[in-house]
């Protein structure tokens, strides 16, 4: 069988860090291979020297058995290597259509025969069977669709090994499907796809051949007839840690309260309607529902950030509707918030600033001259350090010098720190390494168990139901469905929240 | 290690600086100039005794003009308005302070109060403007700088006019004795040069308080994070529209001692030529000292400096011109080294943090 792609003993370091090290594998011609590895084990520095972004220090790089050296994706794609980004680069106000052709090498833009290009770009969807219609808005498609959008544009570009960096992490599990039968067909016409992944199941499902990184380290490339449990292991190097066994410490006194909540955007449109749900004391409420369903803003309403028009919440028998959110955040709340870069550090702030974002005000930071306690911030940040296991040079270090896995703990342990009465956690381990996750989720059992209620937003449809106790979803901005965690399976939560089941 | 980020922080200005002073030989020589004589003529007239006097004086007002701007860049407000503060706030604490008497501290501390009072209440319209009404406070404060000279020239002419003066142009009644701030000559020994203002001690304190407010207090601290990340701060249960009006009053506050240096020191009433501009040079001053109360204590002596020295070069037949497009060039450069040696102390970290997690 021919090689697509050779490396041999690629090395790359940064100062101070050895991203890849000695790294060599072969990859078949029309295969779909799969690179898993935790956060920071290299993957993304090995596909950036793939596609050009990154110069190896040492190493060779064969592609179609031809020696090769890159010095930029250009280079990689006119070898034809194209690159599917986990955040899409695509232009919203633009047709799809217009898209693909974006940024062709074409002089003269007002020669452009769209056309021309729309029967080119018709033929090779046809070849690998993607379906996309053209001249709609790139606003309008699903993420799925963008996606395939990302696929098509790199095929277009004559892309035969296609690099794609966490196809799945946006993705519902229809979609996921779609996706995934895609690949079979760009597979079984030749494309050889290189597949980035954290996520197991998956990667067992469609890879041909599973590539191990740990540390810097290609640890080993298998035939996919490894189990889920080896390959964990190979991954993080020791025994996978087990989740606590479940026990049911729910009890029946309501924490938070939402009684038919409504919202209406500036355009006066609904983003979502009807809402009513109780949060008990030491229950996880699961929140399940693709982006975009009104989810998000009902957690910002509930902290009082998105404002609404009708309805009511109460939190341990107060009505907070007269509350701003920063008493709200002082009665006990906290809030773990989707995005921990925007939303909840400052990424040029340190650590002992970061630790008190959100509690400015309480006796503990705020001396009663107004000033900052920083003794107690310092001590404070110390402790989220230790138990959370952030790594980190000290309290002094700068929140963006930190892996995105770190920053994640240091926030949930900010927040966990005070024994909250209630936690609103959105996406708690969204694009984090499995040490960072495993470790998220046993403080979220353990304060459940002692008293904390949760309420859960994820997009991890495992990590919802291994940690919920009751499931609700979203649909359209009402809630669909309410579901016990206990018998509920991935699938039959996505078919809620595509609206395919009612 | 704090040492090593210190060190480089600080190359960014001596980088424009002598950047700059090559742009400005360039020009010097394009025009047919000695650039080494223009500078040396500059500098021997920038060290005397005389002029390290006035480089002071004029470093005072710069520097409060510059904590008042800074006091709004720390939370991403930009106000340009401190040039209508400062001429509002001086105009009315001079025709005020000069209808009575009592003794100096008091006078003194009310013509303060008065000053302050009248500046932030006109930098809190432009914060109303901002948060009701969702006007962009560069349009307002702008736009508030043409009224407030507006209304200080006509009122100057008309209600605040001295009566019964015969001297031409519109000006206040003269503060009295009580209400002029004592030079500080006498406690260095130069009484034999001209008034060096009394202002000074309270710019110092000005600076002090500035420090205290923005880096150690919380309101400070809600700030700093509203600057760096709006959203985060939103999420961390703060009231923006709250701390735009307070940051708003707080920077106009300032504003309204920039004037009164040169008031209480100086000129002692409000006149059509009262110095203006002031309001206008400290949004260079804190760019160039990067809103730090030191930085920026550095940045107004070298612009007070620049300003005095290049007095002598008329007399040289040298366009003293030459000094203000140094200034613009020292802005500029700094501006962009500042953004390179942050880029480059974020990278150092991320370096120490990794090589922490390799261990």
């Amino acid at each position: 069988m021919n090689l697509a792609i050779k490396l041999e003993n690629i090395t790359k370091t940064y100062p101070g860090v050895l991203a890849n090290s000695e790294v060599s594998v072969k990859i078949n011609s029309g295969d779909i291979h799969a690179i898993v590895g935790e956060n920071g084990a290299g993957k993304s520095t090995l596909m950036k020297i793939l596609y050009g972004m990154v110069k190896p220090d040492l190493g060779k790089i064969e592609i179609f058995e031809t020696k090769v050296s890159m010095s930029s994706p250009k280079n990689a794609i006119s070898l034809g290597i194209g690159m599917v980004h986990q955040h899409f680069m695509l232009a919203k106000n633009l047709t799809v259509l217009e898209n693909i052709i974006l940024g062709i090498d074409r002089p003269f833009l007002k020669n452009i025969k769209l056309s021309k290009y729309k029967s080119e770009i018709q033929k090779i969807m046809e070849l690998y069977s993607l379906n996309i219609d053209l001249n709609q808005y790139v606003d309008e498609l699903s993420v799925g669709e963008k996606q395939r959008v990302e696929i098509i544009k790199v095929l277009y570009r004559g892309a035969k090994i296609l690099i794609l960096d966490e196809p799945t992490a946006v993705l519902v599990p229809q979609e996921v499907d779609e996706l995934f039968k895609n690949l079979r067909n760009l597979k079984n016409n030749g494309v050889t796809v290189l597949f980035i992944s954290h996520k197991l199941d998956e990667v067992l499902e469609i890879a041909d051949e599973i590539s191990v990184m740990r540390s810097g380290k290609l640890i080993d490339t298998v035939a996919n007839n490894v189990s889920k449990t080896q390959l964990a292991e190979m991954m993080i190097g020791k025994s996978l840690p087990k989740p606590p066994a479940r026990i049911s410490s729910t009890n029946e006194e309501v924490i938070l309260k939402v009684e038919n909540i409504k919202s209406i955007d500036e355009d006066g449109r609904t983003i979502f309607e009807d809402i009513t749900f109780k949060v008990h004391k030491s229950e996880i409420l699961g929140i399940a529902g693709v982006e975009g369903n009104g989810q998000k803003e009902v957690v910002e309403a509930i902290i009082g950030i998105q404002e609404l028009h009708s309805g009511k919440v109460e939190f341990k028998n107060n009505n907070l509707m007269d509350q701003g959110t920063r008493e709200r955040l002082e009665s006990g709340i906290s809030f773990i918030p989707e995005d921990r870069q925007l939303q909840a550090m400052i990424m040029d702030m340190n650590l002992t600033n970061n630790v008190i974002i959100g509690r400015q005000n309480i006796a503990k930071y705020k001396s009663s001259l107004g000033t900052v306690k920083t003794k107690n911030a310092i001590k404070e940040s110390e402790k989220v350090i230790s138990t959370f296991e952030v790594k980190t040079p000290g309290t002094s270090t700068l929140a963006t010098a930190l892996s995105g896995g770190n920053q994640q703990k240091f926030v949930v342990g900010r927040e966990l720190e005070d024994n909250p009465n209630l936690l609103i956690a959105s996406q708690p381990t969204r694009g984090i390494d499995i040490g960072a996750q495993a470790l998220i989720w046993e403080k979220l059992r353990n304060s459940r168990d002692e008293g904390l209620s949760v309420l859960l937003i994820s997009a991890d449809l495992e990590e919802l139901i291994g940690l919920s106790d009751r499931i609700i979803v979203f649909y359209q901005g009402k809630i669909v469905k309410e579901l016990d965690a206990e018998n509920v399976t991935p699938e039959d939560l996505g078919g809620y929240m595509t609206g395919l089941k009612k | 290690m704090k040492m090593r980020f210190r060190l480089v922080s600080v190359s960014a200005p001596i980088i424009a600086l002598t950047i700059s002073f090559g742009l400005s030989s360039l020009i010097l020589l394009i025009i047919g100039k000695d650039p080494y004589e223009t500078f040396k003529i500059m500098f021997e007239y920038g060290i005397r005794g005389k002029s390290i006097v006035s480089i002071i004086n004029r470093s005072i007002p710069l520097y409060i003009s510059a904590i008042a701007v800074a006091v709004g860049f720390k939370m991403g407000l930009f106000n340009i308005g401190v040039e209508g503060q400062y001429l509002m706030g001086s105009l009315i604490a001079a025709y005020i302070g000069a209808q009575f008497s009592v003794i100096t501290p008091l006078h003194i501390l009310f013509i303060i109060i008065v000053a302050v009072a009248t500046s932030s209440l006109w930098a809190a319209i432009a914060g109303y403007l901002k948060v009701e009404k969702g006007i962009h406070e560069v349009i307002s404060t702008i736009m508030l700088n043409y009224i407030g000279t507006g209304l200080i020239a006509y009122s100057l002419t008309t209600i605040f006019d001295e009566p019964n003066s015969n001297y031409d142009l519109p000006r206040t009644k003269e503060l009295p004795e009580t209400g002029k701030m004592p030079p500080l000559n006498k406690f260095f020994n130069i009484e034999d040069l001209q008034d060096l203002h009394g202002f000074l001690v309270i710019a110092v304190l000005v600076g002090i308080f500035y420090y205290w407010l923005v880096w150690k207090t919380t309101l400070g601290f809600d700030l700093r994070i509203t600057g760096s990340n709006p959203i985060a701060a939103k999420f961390s249960g703060i009231n923006p529209k709250r701390l735009v009006v307070i940051a708003m009053i707080t920077s106009g506050a300032f504003a309204g001692l920039v004037g009164l240096a040169p008031l209480l020191g100086y000129f002692h009433r409000f006149t059509i030529d009262f110095p203006t501009g002031l309001g206008f040079a400290g949004i260079g001053v804190a760019l160039l000292g990067r809103n730090h109360p030191f930085g920026m204590a550095v940045g107004a002596l070298l612009f007070a400096f620049l300003q005095r020295s290049a007095q002598i070069l008329d007399l040289n037949d040298v366009p003293k011109e030459i000094e203000q497009m140094m200034q613009a060039f020292i802005l500029l450069i700094v501006v962009v080294f500042y953004e390179v040696i942050r880029r480059f102390l974020v990278k150092q970290q991320i370096k120490d943090a990794s090589k922490r997690t390799d261990e």
